[in-house]
């Protein structure tokens, strides 16, 4: 029984603001590195080097944007539903911290897939919007973060915006599944997936490497800004204990002392 | 690669403002999304000093 208690500290470390802040302080610089790395030389690739689309031509560069936002839109949504049954089940409170500062960045991240997808569209199937099934359940989503945005405001105790926004995080998830099967369920302009764990992409490697590149930016650029966000978070929430004091002052001698 | 001009490089082959266009956008949600956070705390910390010499002067 011991052993097994042990193994589960770092679990309910995990919900301590004050670990989360230590920790998170580490992280963030190599996160930073690595996104501005991965971003930078996998756009400079897909943009001028890999080769041209035989049907495209060049407008299919918008893909190395277009499906890292789409794809990481998607993830975060996911991950809100976690953070939601981490809430709701064991009661940590970074978990509501996670929920409510990833909520506007993947609502940002479903506004840049939507319009480059729609500019994308213009020239490859002739209209900027089509009412098409992925299309749409896109759509939905970026609802969905307006709604949980909306909800997490509107509600001034702390403990029930947590509750609700938990519940409606983990029922708008059925939407995630309807949107990556979208194009395989219904008839629709929008391409196949370009990365499935089963197979290898259709594209030569020239053209989905600096894909794998940008995808993994976004990510390392996805938890970079979220940390970035948590942090000020957890400060403000715990405003009252002595180790954010301390961290305050140290930063407001750092500010003076310039 | 695969351009034989700096030229041919921005007019992307007639595609030029779609494709520049995706990418401003793009690159102008991810630098909101860097600065909101980053002004924020600057905004947080500077009203925290602000209650701290309230504090104190009583």
């Amino acid at each position: 029984m011991k052993s097994s208690a042990i193994s589960w500290t770092w679990f309910h470390k995990l919900g301590s603001p004050k670990w989360f802040y230590a920790i998170s302080g580490r992280m963030l610089p190599w996160l930073s590195i690595a996104a501005i790395l991965l971003i930078a030389v996998g756009v400079v690739w897909g943009l001028a080097f890999a080769p041209q689309d035989y049907q495209q031509g060049n407008s299919f560069r918008i893909i190395y944007i277009h499906v890292p936002a789409a794809m990481l839109a998607q993830s975060c949504y996911v991950m809100l539903a976690v953070a939601g049954v981490v809430g709701l089940v064991w009661k940590m409170k970074i978990a509501d911290v996670a929920l409510q500062c990833a909520a506007p960045i993947g609502a940002w991240m479903t506004v840049v897939a939507l319009s480059t997808g729609a500019i994308w569209g213009k020239p490859t199937w002739g209209s900027w919007w089509v009412w098409d099934a992925r299309l749409t359940s896109m759509l939905i989503l970026l609802f969905l973060y307006f709604g949980l945005i909306a909800l997490g405001q509107a509600i001034s105790n702390r403990e029930s915006a947590a509750k609700a926004c938990a519940v409606l995080a983990i029922v708008g998830v059925i939407n995630i599944p309807i949107i990556k099967y979208s194009v395989e369920w219904w008839n629709t302009l929008h391409q196949g997936a370009t990365f499935t764990l089963t197979e290898k992409p259709a594209m030569p490697a020239e053209m989905w490497l600096p894909l794998l590149l940008t995808v993994l930016g976004f990510y390392c650029f996805f938890g970079a800004v979220l940390l970035l966000r948590m942090r000020l978070e957890v400060l403000r929430r715990e405003a009252r204990a002595s180790w954010v004091k301390d961290e305050v002052l140290g930063h407001l001698g750092r500010e003076t002392a310039r | 690669m695969s351009f034989a001009s700096f030229n041919d490089f921005l007019a992307m082959g007639h595609h030029g403002l779609y494709v520049w266009s995706a990418y401003g956008i793009c690159l102008l949600v991810l630098a909101i999304n860097v600065a909101a956070p980053v002004l924020s705390k600057r905004r947080y910390l500077q009203e925290e000093a602000r209650r701290l010499r309230r504090e104190k002067s009583k």
